[in-house]
């Protein structure tokens, strides 16, 4: 696989590791009634899809920047690579 | 016919036969023209009492079980493509009880055992060979950590023996054992592991579930669930709906897709692992070997095929395939331990699904669904715990309670605290 990094161009995907569903950007309220609940599954459950999947890649072996890969499950093919920091901020995090 | 006292009449109508060397010798005088199917191929019942979701290793050992165990019969195991299609026939064979955790070790011991008496229960060769497991020490520390685990599996009944490097270097000469780098120190053997023939022990529990008169239905496959209430009464499949009074999901590397369908989420991601076997080659390896710095693990077929693999690929896939750059890591750890392997050419490489589960230990266990039962997440080692898995689960099904053995696989454990995490690497399924 080749991830086309937004600021470095294609790079070979051994270079990077992979973290999992993007979903862990969101990252619950500690402080909310059902935190407990929130959390466990925040950490321990997956959608796991077969198809279009949004996931965490850390770019180890180059500039050490956290991309999200929307990258189909059943073909391997990458539509879209954006930074993670600009996901999170869409998302309304600070950073 | 009939009269042949090795035929037996079963359930379902058709004639079992029993194998023997006998049998063998006569159908070899006769042209081998009398063998007869193994299975009969049923179409579904609109009922059944159970019904098993996916003829792997585990649906089929279910299925075994339960009519043998437990006497339960009306039972059905649904397969969407062909008995055996899914990872049971794409494993590297290892069996092994070499764990170490109080969760996992009873275990994957009583597994051993069912092994051990495998081929005579379902009067089906598996060619189960225990041929020993070696799991190698390079360092003074990892050395600690297998005294550890030596001693958890004498705790469950198991064997282990700890080896230095004279030992190795007497019974195992090619290894590299002055590597700078990563230099054999010693290693730990279960000599009761070793391997089996994957897809012969899908057909002979397919075969004893079948002659026992469970219904082994390939070509359907589940593509809905029958939830009433929050209580599942059947599924929907490609070929109909069917009802249940149980309904057990046994899908391995699907388990994201089929749980999805009844609204659930799991602790499970699906990942590739990929193997490799070589050309055929005289006898070289005499038992399984795994490298203790890397991921490697090697063993050799009754072929003569080197079979080996390493790490999973690392990201969610149901691409039966994997990529290259893993190709290149496992071709490095074979090399780093048994240089040899580098004069052997590959014969090829195939990849299979793996339900990687958060802590690295599988479920077996009820859902919140009434009538809905799960079995899943047993990310690359699932193979050794097909007689076990099976054994757990019917008990399970049959009795409504958990087999003590497999009592603490539960879904929820995470929720309460009680992982089973062997590589204490937390929730991150890829590093498992
Ligand atoms: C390359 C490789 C090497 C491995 N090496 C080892 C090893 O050395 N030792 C070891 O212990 N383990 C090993 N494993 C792991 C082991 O093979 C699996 O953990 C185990 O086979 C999984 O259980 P199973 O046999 O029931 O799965 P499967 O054989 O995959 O059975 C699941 C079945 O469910 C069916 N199914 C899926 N969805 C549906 C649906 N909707 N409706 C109906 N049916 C459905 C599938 O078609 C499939 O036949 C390896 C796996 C791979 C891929």
């Amino acid at each position: 696989m080749i991830i086309n990094h937004p600021i470095l161009g294609p790079r070979d995907a051994a270079e990077f590791v992979c973290l999992g569903d993007a979903c862990m950007i969101d990252r619950p309220d500690w402080e909310a009634e059902d935190a407990m609940q929130q959390f466990h599954e925040y950490g321990y459950l997956r959608d796991n899809p077969a198809g279009q999947h949004q996931e965490l890649w850390y770019h180890e072996q180059g500039d050490r920047s956290w991309l999200v890969l929307t990258r189909n499950t059943l073909t391997h093919e990458i539509t879209k690579v954006e930074m993670a920091r600009d996901v999170a901020r869409s998302r309304g995090r600070d950073k | 016919m009939a009269r042949d006292a090795t035929e037996t009449r079963d359930f379902g109508g058709s004639v079992k036969m029993r194998y023997s060397a006998f049998k063998i010798f006569m159908q070899g005088l006769t042209g081998n023209k009398s063998w007869k199917p193994v299975w009969r191929e049923p179409d579904p019942k609109p009922e059944y009492d159970i019904i098993i979701i996916g003829a792997g290793g585990h649906g089929l050992s279910t299925a075994y079980y339960l009519a043998k165990e437990f006497g339960m019969r009306n039972i059905a195991v649904l397969e969407k493509g062909w008995l055996g299609s899914g990872n049971i026939g794409r494993n590297t064979t290892i069996i092994r009880s070499n764990y170490l955790l109080p969760g996992n070790q009873p275990f994957y011991e009583m597994s051993m055992k069912l092994w051990e008496n495998l081929e005579q229960d379902t009067n089906y060769n598996s060619m189960v060979s225990q041929r020993s497991i070696l799991n190698l020490i390079h360092t003074d520390g990892q050395r600690d950590a297998f005294v550890r685990r030596g001693n958890a599996m004498f705790l469950s009944g198991a064997d282990a023996e700890l080896v230095d490097a004279k030992q190795l270097r007497d019974e195992l000469p090619f290894l590299n054992f002055d590597d700078a780098r990563f230099p054999i120190k010693g290693g730990l053997f279960q000599r009761r592991g070793g391997t089996a023939r994957h897809d012969a022990v899908a057909w002979g529990y397919a075969r004893g579930a079948d002659s026992r008169g469970v219904d082994i239905i390939q070509n359907c496959e589940v593509t809905g669930f029958d939830i009433q209430g929050g209580v599942c009464r059947g599924v929907e499949t490609s070929r109909g709906p069917i009802r249940a009074r149980k309904v057990a999901m046994c899908v391995a590397g699907s388990s994201g897709r089929v749980a999805a369908l009844a609204g659930m989420r799991l602790p499970i991601e699906s990942h590739v692992l990929q193997a490799f076997v070589s050309e055929g080659l005289k006898p070289t390896l005499p038992g399984v070997i795994t490298f203790g710095a890397g991921h490697f693990y090697v063993s050799q077929s009754d072929k003569g095929g080197l079979v080996f693999g390493g790490d999973i690929d690392g990201y969610n896939t149901y691409a039966q395939r994997g990529n290259l750059p893993v190709v290149e890591d496992v071709a490095e750890g074979g090399m780093a331990i048994m240089p040899m392997i580098g004069r052997a050419r590959l014969l090829r490489s195939w990849g299979g699904v793996m339900d990687m589960s958060m802590d690295g230990t599988p479920f077996i266990d009820k859902t919140h669904i009434e009538g809905l039962y799960f079995n899943g997440g047993w990310c690359y080692g699932g193979f050794k715990a097909t007689p076990a898995s099976g054994y757990c689960y019917a008990h399970l099904l049959a009795k409504d309670e958990p087999h003590p053995n497999a009592a603490q696989m539960r879904l929820d454990r995470f929720m309460t605290g009680n992982l089973i995490d062997e590589k204490g690497q937390g929730n991150q399924p890829n590093l498992h």
